[in-house]
């Protein structure tokens, strides 16, 4: 039994110590939010946090997770939305949308790093996050606005 | 098109609210003729009691109402405008209704590929070209031919939608006139309700069984566009919320009880069998079921789709060869020598002499060639499979309802009607899901499984390795220049087949040549006196497919590079020479639009380079201006300016997001992607071998729309092909340098 939080709560899973955080969230929790594009770590449509920092939950071996504390966007979208969440469906980032939580995830850590990024900064820290869909002037501008809207609070 | 085979054996129950069928519809003249269908409302089979359904796109019951999205939404927002356009005339608001799919059904049949599919340039008013577009519409009403593409989702239900909702309108005020006794010219709709001249409300859902009981009224009138409350507006995409919280379940999250997971390895021969297997290390791996042999490879079913993936991956696979060339050098080969009689695809279009323009003032020629590229959206092929009792049940996205059907019970001997079909929400497509390798090892899969639901995931690897690549192709063009002006163009190109491969597939074959092919190459619409456009079709190669802009994605490439080439030639500015040629007024307002949005100056100097294009494709004519700079470390691509005629923009936000995406799809495929075969198998598995664009290349994109046009126009694929060519005429530009192949990071770098 590996044991670990997702989003506060407690779980537990049997299953290979190699097997990526990704398929255990998906296919062992039925949370289905990160999303599966690469196994790579190409694409980052799979980003979560563990202990707040972005990982490309593909890469990360469950075993090594354990006693760890996992979020993904279900454990972000809680209460008073976060300013990057309302950023985004501002702007309308999405088209198919199947990259955005994960692009979320990533922009959330970056602002945590960086709470006013530059272009420049935002081309370091996003260009991991594909979009086959091409909404990048998007996601750049909801960052930029997520962070204007984080530093007035 | 080939003939499309006979559908119309499913039959449908005929509700008493059934409106569609032969019935009369009053006199809403082309609205009438898009609402009759061969087969009635697919909806009134599975009405609940009390319930109501006006036509095949409006739903009632006294707990809510459903809109039905005609289309697949495969990311271009389909299940928002079209619910909005329905929403729009029905005085509803968002969150008063849900939404979903149409299922597979001839009441489906799309009106906007009437247009592309008649043999005529779309700039053609002439009455021989609207007969034409007249009998193709006919044609596809017969054949209830449904399909998601060729940028039809608004054309197609631009009218049909918004008469579905006003219909739908009128018969519940005509239902509320009936209960309250008050004349109906006495009562309005607002946000989902009845209202009478007192200021009481009746909301719909308490109608339903009430208009159920009364003939829809068909004669109904659209608002103007000055009267819409949503439409042409900044709308809210109804997806964006679900999307960008993570509540959005795609294909690939859905769940079924009791569900097993599979994964599969297929010939990378493409089309080709298994020949032998050897699961002797698969077989004892974690978690796994069973391993099952299939026409074209093994699946592994297991507890998880990760333990699934890596037994898949541990099977020793012998397969059949490849019945194309195992090796890329001769895919170029055997299209380099496809220019050639027998290769003849048609020749589209012939004005002048062309031999005789050759040999006036100085003759330009020029080879062009563009790659196999993959359409790899970001959500891979997957879907939920469930064989019982002689019937199949699939949960997928597609974007042909109805083939999937045919797809599926000729791969594991059913008939359709056996086949139900559930289309779910894409992580893209772009084309690829026009295509049917998750659908057929699904099917095979769920009928060794019966009983058991399966839920087939695609690794990565596997998705690229079966992905019915974009056309190869090679232009040949020679032209002259005389006196300042372009005097011929001859424009040749031998390609693969990607509609007509499509449609085999598709169990509908088509002798015809491939009209896809000539798009980007025929309509060109420069005063040019001699002109030709004549396609080739290259024979025994890698199997294509339609990719994002289909033929006019290489072609558009091929003739707009060229042009620019003329235009140098003959010592004219790349822009307002083509401003000058364009023979369409509204088309030359497109280009006159990205003259003036980029304050295009001519030359820029100092390592900086501006290119233009200028393509129509799916009738949506559209320029762009790209600007690079030249670096130390290669070219940036700092800017575009696009504009295109679409008669109207429905839904303004979604259109500057699409506009943006599909150049940033069409410069990324550009710069560094193909698909390679080596040993009959592509050598990209994943995206760092065919990466496209990320966020540090792309460069600042400004959009307009314009409306001057007689039709309403898509949107989903023109913005790509003049992304390539206008970048290729940029580097130009900036460096002297012309780039004739893509992918150009091949000829220079990149930053």
């Amino acid at each position: 039994m590996i044991e670990f939080t997702v989003n506060g709560t407690k779980q537990k899973v049997d299953v290979e110590p190699e097997m990526p955080l990704l398929w255990v969230l998906r296919d062992e929790l039925g949370i289905t939010s990160p999303k599966y594009g690469c196994g790579v770590a190409q694409c980052g449509a799979c980003t979560v946090h563990i202990d707040g920092s972005a990982v490309r939950s593909c890469q990360a071996h469950i075993g090594d997770v354990a006693g760890k504390a996992v979020t993904t966007i279900d454990g972000i979208d809680k209460g008073d939305q976060h300013p990057v969440l309302q950023a985004w469906i501002e702007h309308q980032v999405p088209q198919c949308g199947y990259c955005q939580t994960g692009q979320i995830m990533q922009a959330i850590s970056l602002l945590e790093l960086i709470p006013k990024p530059t272009n420049e900064d935002i081309n370091e820290v996003m260009s991991g996050n594909l979009c086959r869909c091409g909404t990048y002037p998007r996601i750049r501008a909801a960052i930029h606005s997520a962070a204007a809207k984080m530093a007035e609070k | 098109m080939g003939e499309i085979i006979d559908i119309s054996r499913r039959a449908f129950l005929f509700g008493s609210a059934a409106v569609a069928g032969g019935v009369a519809f009053g006199s809403y003249g082309r609205a009438e003729q898009i609402l009759m269908t061969a087969s009635g409302n697919p909806l009134a089979a599975g009405l609940a009691p009390n319930a109501v359904t006006f036509n095949p796109w409006v739903e009632i019951s006294p707990e809510r109402i459903t809109l039905i999205a005609q289309h697949a939404d495969i990311g271009q927002g389909v299940g928002s405008v079209q619910p909005y356009m329905i929403a729009e005339e029905m005085d509803l608001d968002p969150g008063q209704f849900e939404i979903r799919f149409a299922a597979p059904s001839p009441a489906y049949f799309n009106t906007g590929f009437a247009d592309e599919f008649a043999p005529f340039l779309s700039a053609d008013q002439s009455p021989a070209a609207q007969k034409a577009r007249a009998d193709t519409l006919e044609y596809l009403r017969k054949t209830g031919f449904q399909m998601t593409g060729g940028s039809s989702a608004v054309p197609d239900t631009y009218e049909k939608l918004r008469v579905a909702g006003a219909i739908a309108r009128e018969t519940l005020k005509a239902a509320a006139a009936k209960r309250s006794g008050v004349a109906v010219a006495e009562l309005r709709t607002q946000s989902g309700h009845v209202i009478l001249p007192d200021g009481s409300k009746i909301p719909y859902v308490e109608l339903s069984a009430e208009a159920a009981n009364i003939p829809p009224i068909v004669d109904v009138k659209l608002r103007d566009p000055s009267q819409w409350r949503l439409l042409g507006k900044p709308m809210t995409r109804l997806d964006i919320q679900s999307k960008a919280t993570g509540k959005m379940k795609f294909g690939i999250d859905m769940k079924i009880e009791g569900m097993v997971f599979a994964s599969v390895k297929l010939n990378p021969n493409k089309g080709q069998p298994l020949k032998s297997h050897d699961a002797s290390k698969a077989q004892s791996m974690p978690g796994v079921k069973k391993i099952l042999e299939i026409k074209n490879g093994v699946a592994v079913i297991a507890t998880n789709s990760w333990y699934a993936m890596k037994a898949v991956e541990a099977i020793d696979c012998e397969w059949a060869p490849s019945t194309y060339p195992a090796e890329q050098a001769d895919h170029w080969k055997n299209l380099e020598s496809s220019f050639m009689p027998e290769f003849l695809g048609k020749e589209w279009r012939k004005i002048g002499d062309v031999d005789t323009g050759l040999k006036s003032g100085a003759l330009v020629e020029a080879e062009y060639r563009a790659p196999y590229v993959a359409h790899q959206p970001l959500e891979p092929l997957n879907g939920i499979g469930l064989f019982k009792d002689d019937r199949l049940e699939l949960l997928l996205g597609h974007q042909s309802p109805q083939l999937v059907q045919n797809v599926a019970a000729n791969a594991i001997g059913l008939k359709p009607e056996q086949v139900t079909f559930h289309n779910q929400w894409t992580g893209g497509s772009f084309g690829h899901r026009l295509e049917y390798e998750n659908v057929r090892v699904l099917a095979e899969i769920a009928k060794q499984m019966s009983g058991t639901p399966v839920k087939l995931v695609f690794s990565r690897e596997e998705d690229f390795r079966q992905d019915i690549p974009r056309q190869i192709a090679i232009a040949r063009n020679r032209g002259s220049v005389d006196k300042n002006k372009i005097v011929t163009a001859d424009l040749k190109l031998a390609s693969t087949a990607p509609l007509n491969g499509l449609l085999e597939r598709s169990l509908i074959p088509s002798k015809d040549p491939d009209a896809q092919l000539a798009a980007g190459l025929w309509n060109v619409y420069y005063d040019i006196p001699n002109f030709r456009a004549t396609t080739y079709e290259a024979k025994g190669l890698s199997p294509c497919t339609t990719w994002r802009s289909v033929g006019a994605s290489t072609a558009g490439f091929f003739t707009e590079s060229f042009i620019d080439e003329l235009i140098h030639e003959a010592g004219l500015d790349p822009l307002n020479a083509r401003i000058e040629m364009c023979t369409v007024p509204t088309h030359r307002k497109v280009l006159e639009a990205v003259a003036e949005m980029s304050e295009w100056k001519g030359p820029l100097g100092n390592g900086k380079g501006r290119g233009v294009a200028f393509v129509e494709s799916f009738g949506t004519a559209t320029a762009e201006v790209i600007e690079v700079s030249m670096t130390d470390r290669g070219i940036k691509i700092e800017n575009v300016w696009i504009a295109a005629e679409v008669g109207k923009v429905v839904d303004p936000v979604n259109f500057e997001n699409q506009v943006q995406g599909g150049v940033v799809w069409g410069v990324g495929h550009a710069i560094n992607c193909e698909l390679t075969y080596a040993k009959g198998a592509v050598q990209q598995t994943n995206y760092n071998h065919h990466e496209a664009m990320r966020i540090y290349q792309c460069p600042v994109i400004k959009v307009r729309g314009l409306e001057n046009g007689p039709k309403v126009r898509g949107i989903g694929e023109p913005p790509v092909p003049p992304a390539a060519p206008a970048l290729a005429n940029a580097i130009f530009a900036a460096t002297g340098k012309r780039i004739r192949e893509m992918p150009f990071n091949k000829f220079i770098d990149f930053v």
